[in-house]
C-alpha cells in the first residue's frame, strides 16, 4: 500500500508576538509540525508496522525550511520525503493548496493508495485542505478519524468521532483521511531514526515539475483573498478576590450567575 | 466563473441530524442571510434540503416560519444516513441551476465535510468559521473570522460565485420573532442512480456523554475541569454541579490525557472551539492552547489555586480558592 502524508509547518500558535504596526511577527517564531498531523504521522507508521508492504511518502508545500519537519517525520518511521516550494504558491488558499497537493501526490506518489491529512492546522485552521485534495482526485474521504481499525481485503475500516458518537465506516481505496487527535501519542524519534532523517535526500518541485501553471497556484490560482487582517478586541480580565471563606466564594459566584441571568 | 451575471439570491444547507431534525445552525445563518438579503435590495433565501423519504411537515413548517422564500427538497431511501459523495453531488447539481451568489452551510462534522467538496468542485472559495457576515459597498459577501489561534481576524471576499461561507452554531443568533413566509417547496431530482458508493457507516455507537445534558457544542453553559482538579472525582463534582445549571461538562487536554474525561469533550486547540453564554472554568490555568478554544465564551467565571493563573486574565470574575470548597457550597446554594 502506498501512502503519502501531507503535514504542514505552523508557527506555534501560543508563541504569537506583536509588531509595533499590529502586525504578526513571523521573525523569530519558532514553527512546530501542525499538532493534528502529528497524529497523522503516528497513524501512518502504525499502519507500516501492522500491515505488509506499506510505504509511506510525507509531502508538505511550503518554504525550504518545511524540510526540517519532513526529516522529523522521517525519524518517526515514515520511508522518504519531498517538498513542493515555489515563491509562486505565496498566497494560496485552500483551493489553491490542495489543488498544489492533489497534483504533487498525482505526479510524483504514482498509484496512491491512501492519503492521510490532520483534520485542522492550528494556523489556518479550516478543515478544507483534506476534503478539497480528496475532491481534487475523486477520491472518497473520511474526515475526524480517531484511528484506523482494519484493512483486509482491500478495505478500510476506520473509527470517526462525529458530535453524537463514533461511527464505524468502511472505504474502498484509493481514499483519503483527515486525523483528528488520536487515544495515543506521537511517538518521539528513534534514535536510528534521528540518523536516517539525518542522511535522507529531501527533493525540491516547483510548480513546473508537477506540470501547474503559474494561475492555478498561489494567489493567483486562490478564489479567496485576504481584504483586511486585524487585531481582535482584547478582553480585559475582570476581578480578581480571594475570599475570606469558600462560602464567601461561592456566594460572590452566585451573585454573578443573578447578574448574567443564569439563575434568578 | 459559472456564468456570473446570473448569480443571485442566498442559498442555505439546510442540515438534517440523524434523528431527521433540522440542525440548529440552520435557523441561526436563516436570521443572519435576512440582514443580507435585506442589504443586497431584498435578494430571495433559499435552503436545500436532503434528507429520506419521510413525512418532514414539522421541518418544513420551522423554514416557513424563518424567513425562507424557497425551498428544494431532495428525499430519496437512499439518503438515510449522511454520505459525502451522495450529498455533495446532489448539492452540487442544485447550485449549478439555482446559481446563487451566496451559499451558507454550518460549521458542524456535517457542514465542514461537504462544504470543502463543493467549493472546491464549483472552484471557488469558502471562508471556514465566519464570526461574522456582512455584505461590503461593492455588494461581496465581507466573511471575517479568527485565525491563528485566535491572535488574528481576517475579513475574506471571494472572487468567484457562489461565494460560500460557514459559521459554526451558535455564534449567530436565530430569529428572535417568527419571520413567516410563503414558502415555495420544490422537488428536486436526487439523480444519484449508478454511484458505487465507496464509503459506508458500519455501525454507529451512540456517546453516552450526548444522553444526558446538553451537547458541549449546543450547551449554553460549560462547567469546564483542569488538572489541577488532581484526579478524576473532580468530575464527578462538577458533572453535579453542571446538573444543576442545566449545564455541559468539558476538560482541558492534560485531564483527557490522564484519561479523566473523554475526548470528545476536550476544548481548546486540539479539542473543541466553544462559544456558550457561560464558561466556569475550575482549576485550568488557562494555557493559550485552552483558552483558544473557549476564550470567545460571552461570560467566564474562572476558579483557581493560583491567584497568577493565566485564566483570570480572560474571565470576568476570578475566585481564587479550592474547587473542591467552592464548588460544593456553590451546589448547596443553588439547590437551597
Amino acid at each position: 500500500m502506498k501512502v503519502a502524508l501531507c503535514i504542514k509547518q505552523v508557527p506555534d500558535t501560543a508563541d504569537i508576538k506583536w509588531t509595533e504596526n499590529n502586525t504578526i511577527q513571523r521573525e523569530g517564531v519558532e514553527s512546530v509540525i501542525n499538532p493534528f498531523d502529528m497524529y497523522a504521522i503516528e497513524t501512518a507508521v502504525r499502519l507500516k508496522e501492522n500491515f505488509k508492504d506499506v510505504h509511506i511518502t510525507v509531502l508538505s508545500m511550503g518554504p525550504p525550511q518545511a524540510q526540517d519537519i519532513l526529516k522529523r517525520a522521517i525519524s518517526m518511521g515514515v520511508d522518504e520525503g519531498f517538498l513542493v516550494s515555489d515563491k509562486k504558491f505565496a498566497g494560496a488558499d485552500t483551493v489553491a493548496t490542495s489543488r498544489t497537493l492533489a497534483t504533487a501526490i498525482k505526479e510524483k506518489v504514482k498509484d496512491v493508495d491512501l492519503i492521510i491529512c490532520g483534520q485542522f492546522a492550528t494556523d489556518g485552521d479550516t478543515a478544507q485542505t483534506g476534503p478539497s485534495i480528496a475532491q481534487q482526485l475523486n477520491f472518497p474521504q473520511v474526515t475526524y478519524v480517531k484511528e484506523i481499525v482494519d484493512y483486509k481485503d482491500g478495505f478500510l475500516t476506520v473509527k470517526r468521532e462525529v458530535e453524537d458518537g463514533i461511527e464505524i465506516i468502511r472505504t474502498t481505496l484509493p481514499a483519503v483521511l483527515c486525523m483528528l487527535k488520536c487515544d495515543y501519542e506521537p511517538r518521539r524519534p528513534l534514535i536510528n531514526g534521528f540518523v536516517k532523517a539525518q542522511n535522507a535526500q529531501i527533493n525540491m518541485y516547483n510548480a513546473e515539475d508537477i506540470k501547474l501553471q503559474p494561475e492555478q497556484v498561489g494567489i493567483k490560482g486562490s478564489p479567496t483573498y485576504v481584504s483586511r487582517a486585524f487585531r481582535p478586541e482584547q478582553k480585559q480580565g475582570g476581578d480578581v478576590i480571594t475570599p475570606e471563606t469558600p462560602q464567601k466564594g461561592a456566594e460572590i459566584i452566585k451573585e454573578k450567575l443573578k447578574e448574567f441571568e443564569i439563575v434568578k | 466563473m459559472e456564468n456570473e451575471k446570473e448569480n443571485k439570491g442566498i442559498l442555505i444547507y439546510a442540515e438534517i441530524t440523524r434523528e431527521g431534525t433540522l440542525a440548529p445552525v440552520v435557523l441561526e445563518l436563516a436570521n443572519t442571510a435576512y440582514d443580507l438579503a435585506q442589504k443586497l435590495g431584498g435578494e430571495e433565501i433559499s435552503a436545500v434540503l436532503i434528507t429520506k423519504t419521510g413525512n418532514i411537515e414539522y421541518i418544513k413548517n420551522e423554514l416557513r416560519n424563518n424567513g425562507f422564500d424557497k425551498v428544494y427538497i431532495i428525499q430519496d431511501d437512499r439518503l438515510r444516513d449522511y454520505s459525502t459523495e451522495l450529498y455533495s453531488k446532489i448539492a452540487i447539481d442544485l447550485v449549478r441551476q439555482v446559481k446563487p451568489s451566496i451559499f451558507l452551510i454550518g460549521a458542524t462534522t456535517q457542514g465542514r465535510d461537504i462544504a470543502p467538496r463543493i467549493s472546491s468542485t464549483l472552484n471557488t472559495g469558502l471562508t471556514a468559521d465566519c464570526t461574522g457576515l456582512d455584505i461590503n459597498e461593492k455588494g461581496q459577501l465581507a466573511a471575517t473570522r479568527p485565525t491563528f489561534g485566535g491572535n488574528l481576524m481576517a475579513t475574506i471576499l471571494c472572487k468567484n460565485l457562489p461565494q460560500m461561507a460557514s459559521v459554526r452554531p451558535k455564534v449567530l443568533k436565530k430569529a428572535s420573532e417568527p419571520r413567516v413566509k410563503d414558502t415555495q417547496f420544490i422537488d428536486f431530482p436526487s439523480n444519484i442512480d449508478g454511484i458505487d458508493k465507496k464509503v459506508e457507516i458500519v455501525e454507529f455507537i451512540k456517546n453516552f456523554q450526548a444522553a444526558s445534558g446538553p451537547r458541549i457544542d449546543e450547551a449554553e453553559i460549560i462547567v469546564a475541569g483542569g488538572k489541577g482538579l488532581k484526579s478524576p472525582d473532580g468530575f464527578k463534582l462538577l458533572e453535579e454541579l453542571a446538573q444543576v445549571l442545566g449545564a455541559a461538562v468539558g476538560a482541558s487536554r492534560p485531564c483527557v490525557d490522564a484519561g479523566w474525561a473523554d475526548h470528545a469533550i476536550q476544548v481548546g486547540q486540539t479539542g473543541k472551539t466553544v462559544m456558550p453564554k457561560l464558561y466556569i472554568a475550575c482549576a485550568i490555568s488557562g494555557a493559550i492552547q485552552h483558552t483558544v478554544g473557549m476564550s470567545g465564551s460571552e461570560k467566564i467565571i474562572a476558579i483557581n489555586k493560583d491567584p497568577k493563573a493565566p485564566i483570570f486574565g480572560v474571565a470576568d470574575i476570578g475566585i481564587v480558592g479550592d474547587v473542591y470548597e467552592v464548588v460544593p457550597e456553590l451546589i448547596k446554594m443553588l439547590k437551597g
